[in-house]
């Protein structure tokens, strides 16, 4: 469990961590609590890792034209510690303790979680399922992709070679919406089996999206109007029954279904049920 | 997990028996303890990696390591020829499955080692491991044993007949008579799976071998633990005598519980590795070579009948195990099958048993020692058929086994296959238990909870737990008539050495390796309860050198043995110090030493305590004076505990296969969630004896630890294998351990004390009777929860996934369990 040879580059700013990821064999290293235990497991052979700490511009968080943002390089500890941010982003704050253990979060940044696109991933799913934008910038410049488009397979992101994901931009909870998550894990702290994240929103009848993960390649995000408490179990049914979900030594698709349905159901009575429906 | 443990009151002594805490710990916690890969005994040492297979079944065609030398820095490169040069370790029983540390011709498993690159760092080792180029021709592979012993199974050793490497039967009494006699005849079909211990520390080793002028030697420096009757057997292997290999173990281990003692293998390797580098080499194990290759506790398919009477007693048993050992016959193996032997009719008065056990080769990995051994695969098996034997008899769980449970007036107690069981009150550990478990309450709640849809079950088990192994066992693999008169196997004898140095400062020298459960703390208790001293005054060196340490080829860590064996073993090394200290005092205070004492430092008149001198004056004169001595001026004292209780097998194999038997009644509350199946500990009551407590800070460390284990053992760890035979939990992504999150439940210890009067201090080992217990007691708790399901725990590990399956898969709405009514 020694990584094979490569090259450690740590550049200052972002045009120069860019221009060493032109290297089509380089890979940049945010929190490193994925990539570096796949290094070492020589899974992961990158011949230049380029260490993106010290470039100031990928860290920290501001309040800008109604949403939140948060730099590639936001640890995820610091995110869940931040003042407000369950006034702010209640769908991030109930879904943070999930990721991983306190150690990790201190390490793990929120854009090395959503662009490592691990299909267990909890923020990933909430980008999806909040409809946040992923900021993305390459050598032809800046753009912005929706999060539920983001993520198009395991470990396969819309960014192209080349392209760095530096900053996600959270859109802020309004007033009327309703958010609940939940997920069931073998053991705490370890890649859920299946989690659920709901979104409710509007007036009656309520507009409600859905979000899974676990369940497949990549978050799956569902979005519904809901007039009354008793649609909710048939429209959880409905979505758990279209999934197609992978058997493995932990899982059954079976039991991942029956979890998609169960922790959809929950999360979205839940919400409801906190909108004073 | 919620820690709520009575103490006894009573103190044998000043300090045996007292809280004291570990002297082990104030190193380990500011990181100063020195592992294996902190050592660093020979200049110019070298590093290993290790090229392993990736295929569970081939033959090895080429191998070529051309491209692995021109790595700069790599000096060699050891593959199938020079591991041929090695001699098969020598097996436990006569069977032609060659092991060898490393494949030859044919790999049998995933992770089986292959070459071994030397080179001047370990990333560098990997580098060129990468490019050693091995030709393999796959082959057919088979991983249960069910698969394995059907006639047209690919076999894994030519040489033999099938892969069914010991077949052998038992009976002991009229079992027959008993079936037939049987008010109803109660079965079942149980498995129990593989899983591991995943000690914090991975195998290490540092081998030299070197030729000192005299001849050819190996200096090997290892975390193993013993037993070390696998010190002759490395010897054999490398082809020397056993005086020519030294093997040091260093005071500190990272844990073990039984996992280590496969490590033997890889100081052969190793050492084989040093001898064609020409230099000292180090490998440490990684975590996915030891999760793959390292060992682990075998899985084990077994079948059980029990003869039941009409007052609901159980008379008589037939027992069908079938373990599966992986690939090789690694000594100790089969020993799984037989460390239990004494006791397979566990805490019962079962007077008939008739037990056929197999062992079957397949291509996973060896198995061995795993905290329990041998314990949580029988009891597993004997304890759920006692749950189902209670609910066939429509009798609540505790109240079968009340009337099941051997009388504490019948002993010491005699089983059927050989066992004697020194001491017990199970009647009282077992009310004890149900006492402080709450078990009426624990019932009542299950029950109110199951009108409201809640799913929670209460599981109850009474198990012996073993502890000083009797290695006479191991020959029962061994058919009598094959068995070589006048070379019989026993034992379970420990050594010790206590010596006195010139300031009367007390060294106590431990043969046991201890991986962490704190020997050095209790050897301090006992010597200084012996001599009068402080602890202070006391110290143990638990570092182990075949050289200079003194040991026999039971020494070593295993079996809980270092309460019932050694600490018996450095009461009676004291002793013999006592007695000649005594002897120097009295000549100081022109006393008769019989009616001398040591207490408090003073070596005293008992009856006159102002008539006394110093202990280390005493000594000093020993040391300084010896001539004013009349006698052997002797400070040291060594000691070896023989129990004439351990025999080896009789001609009709009946063995004594432990010097003691404790007892554990264990009660464990759990409740699952209806709809999305978690399965959650809700409370667990374990009740022991091991008669007397030596230290019951480190006895609730041990068992506290070992419900943990049982528990990821039930739950959550599995070293599961693909039907192609790839090992699918590599890494502890999948391999899952119970972390702090997951011991969130109450926890209550408690303890009755009936001393075995087998040993001196009437101890006995207890850090793995909850290991043996926890697995089924979970089992029968689920089984509890669902049984009005239809759903019954006979496999494990048992978690939500699992549960969905057994539940039918069902997960419609309507489906739910908690709308189903019961059968």
């Amino acid at each position: 469990m020694k990584a094979a040879p490569f090259r450690y580059e740590r550049p200052r700013n972002l045009d120069e961590a860019l221009e060493m990821l032109q290297d089509e064999d380089a890979k940049p290293l945010a929190g490193g609590q994925s990539l570096v235990p796949m290094m070492a497991m020589r899974l992961a052979r990158p011949s230049v890792l380029v260490d993106l700490s010290a470039i100031a511009e990928l860290d920290g968080i501001e309040r800008r034209d109604g949403g939140l943002v948060t730099g590639a390089m936001t640890r995820q500890r610091t995110l869940e510690r931040r003042a407000g941010v369950i006034e702010e982003l209640p769908l991030v704050a109930a879904a943070l303790p999930y990721v991983g253990h306190r150690e990790i979060r201190n390490r793990g940044t929120v854009g090395g979680s959503i662009a490592h696109a691990d299909p267990a991933a909890e923020l990933g799913l909430v980008a999806a399922t909040l409809r946040a934008t992923i900021v993305a910038q390459g050598p032809d410049g800046t753009r912005d992709i929706p999060a539920d488009h983001f993520v198009s397979g395991p470990f396969q992101t819309a960014l192209a070679a080349g392209e760095l994901l530096t900053a996600v931009r959270w859109p802020l909870a309004q007033p009327e919406d309703r958010f609940a998550f939940a997920e069931v894990a073998r053991r705490h702290g370890d890649f859920a089996l299946c989690g659920a994240a709901v979104h409710l929103h509007g007036r009656e009848p309520r507009s409600v999206r859905g979000g899974l993960l676990g369940v497949g390649p990549a978050p799956v995000v569902h979005e519904a109007q809901v007039s009354d408490a008793e649609g909710i179990a048939e429209l959880a049914e409905q979505i758990a029954s279209g999934l197609e979900p992978s058997s493995d030594m932990h899982a059954t698709a079976g039991y991942r279904r029956r979890l998609a349905r169960v922790l959809l159901e929950r999360c979205m009575r839940a919400a409801w049920s906190g909108a004073g429906g | 997990m919620t820690v709520s443990a009575a103490l006894p009151a009573e103190r044998l002594r000043r300090y045996v028996g007292a809280a004291a805490e570990r002297v082990e710990d104030a190193a380990l916690l500011v990181g100063r303890g020195r592992f294996m890969d902190d050592l660093d005994p020979f200049p110019g040492t070298l590093e290993a990696a290790i090229v392993r297979s990736p295929h569970p079944h081939a033959r090895i065609t080429s191998f070529d390591a051309g491209r692995a030398l021109e790595v700069p820095g790599v000096r060699f490169v050891v593959g199938p020829e020079q591991t041929a040069t090695l001699r098969p370790f020598p097996l436990s029983f006569r069977a032609p499955m060659p092991y060898r540390p490393a494949a030859t011709d044919r790999v049998r498993y995933v992770g089986e080692p292959v070459a071994v690159v030397v080179a001047s760092s370990r990333h560098l080792a990997e580098d060129a491991a990468e490019r050693v180029n091995v030709g393999y021709e796959p082959l057919e592979a088979v991983v249960e044993v069910r698969d394995a012993m059907s006639a047209d199974a690919p076999r894994l050793h030519d040489e033999a007949e099938s892969n069914v490497a010991t077949d052998r039967t038992f009976t002991f009494g009229d079992v027959d008579a008993a079936f037939a006699a049987a008010d109803r005849v109660v079965e079942g079909e149980f498995s129990f799976p593989r899983y591991s211990s995943t000690p914090i520390e991975t195998y290490g080793v540092i081998a030299y071998w070197d030729n000192d002028g005299t001849g050819e030697r190996v200096t090997a420096y290892s975390n193993f633990h013993g037993p070390f009757a696998m010190q002759p057997v490395i010897a054999g292997a490398l082809g020397l005598t056993s005086s020519r290999v030294r093997l040091i173990v260093p005071e500190d281990i990272g844990g073990s519980f039984g996992i280590k003692s496969g490590i033997y293998a890889y100081v052969a390797l190793i050492a084989l590795a040093s001898r064609h580098a020409g230099a000292p080499v180090r490998w440490i194990e990684d975590r996915i070579e030891h999760l793959l290759a390292s060992s682990a506790g075998n899985d084990r398919e077994m079948r059980w009948a029990a003869a039941v009477d009409r007052d609901a007693r159980v008379r008589a048993l037939r027992v069908e195990l079938i373990d599966n050992v992986g690939a090789y016959l690694r000594p100790p193996e089969p020993a799984t099958l037989y460390r239990c032997f004494g006791n397979l009719t566990g805490a019962y008065a079962i007077e008939s048993v008739a037990l056929r056990s197999r062992a079957v080769v397949t291509n996973k990995a060896p198995t061995g020692l795993n905290r329990g051994f041998g314990g949580q695969q029988l009891y597993f098996g004997l304890e759920r058929l006692m749950d189902k034997v209670a609910a066939a008899c429509e009798l609540d769980p505790a109240e079968f086994r009340r009337r099941n449970l051997i009388p504490s007036e019948d002993f010491p107690y005699s089983t059927p296959t050989g066992g004697l069981y020194d001491s017990g009150d199970y009647q009282a550990v077992l009310d004890l238990a149900l006492e402080r478990a709450g078990y009426a309450e624990l019932c009542r709640r299950r029950d109110a909870g199951r009108s409201e849809g809640r799913l929670r079950g209460v599981g109850i088990v009474t198990i012996v737990d073993p502890s000083g192994t009797n290695l006479g066992y191991v020959t029962l693999a061994t058919p009598p008539e094959q068995r070589v008169r006048g070379r019989d196997k026993s034992g379970s004898t420990e050594h010790v050495r206590v010596a006195v140095d010139a300031s009367g400062e007390v060294t106590v020298m431990l043969g046991t390796t201890p991986q962490g459960q704190g020997h050095r703390t209790v050897a301090r208790q006992v010597v200084a309860d012996r001599l009068g001293l402080s602890p202070e005054q006391v110290h143990a060196v638990a570092e182990m050198d075949t050289a200079t340490t003194p040991w026999t080829v039971s020494s070593g860590s295993y079996s809980s043995r270092f309460a019932p064996l050694t600490t018996s073993a450095i009461a009676a090394a004291a002793e013999r110090v006592a007695t000649t200290v005594r002897a120097a005092a009295a000549v100081m205070l022109d006393a008769d030493p019989d009616e001398l004492e040591l207490a408090e430092g003073m070596v005293r008149v008992a009856a006159d305590r102002e008539r006394a001198v110093q202990f280390r004056h005493a000594a000093g004169l020993i040391h300084w004076d010896p001539g004013s001595l009349g006698g052997e001026a002797r400070l040291y004292a060594d000691a070896a505990f023989t129990p004439p209780q351990s025999r080896h097998p009789t001609a009709n194999d009946q063995i004594n296969s432990s010097l003691c038997y404790g007892f554990v009644a264990e009660v464990v509350a759990v409740e699952i969630d209806p709809k999305t199946l978690e399965l959650r500990v809700q409370a667990v009551t374990s009740v022991h004896d091991c008669g007397t407590i030596l230290n019951p800070l480190l006895l609730n460390g041990q068992l506290a630890g070992s419900i943990a284990h049982g528990l990821g053992g039930a739950t959550l760890e599995e070293l599961r294998y693909s039907a192609d035979g790839q090992m699918i939990a590599g890494s502890f992504m999948d391999y899952l351990c119970p972390t702090a999150a997951e011991l969130g439940f109450e926890l209550t210890l408690d303890h009755v004390v009936t001393p075995s009067p087998n040993t001196p201090l009437g101890a006995k080992g207890a850090g793995e009777g909850s290991t043996m217990s926890l697995p089924v007691a979970l089992a029968n708790a689920v089984t509890d929860a669902l049984r009005h399901l239809g759903v019954e725990i006979d496999r494990l590990p048992v978690h939500g996934s699992v549960l969905h399956e057994l539940l039918g898969g069902r997960e419609k709405r309507g489906d739910r369990p908690n709308d189903q009514k019961g059968p």
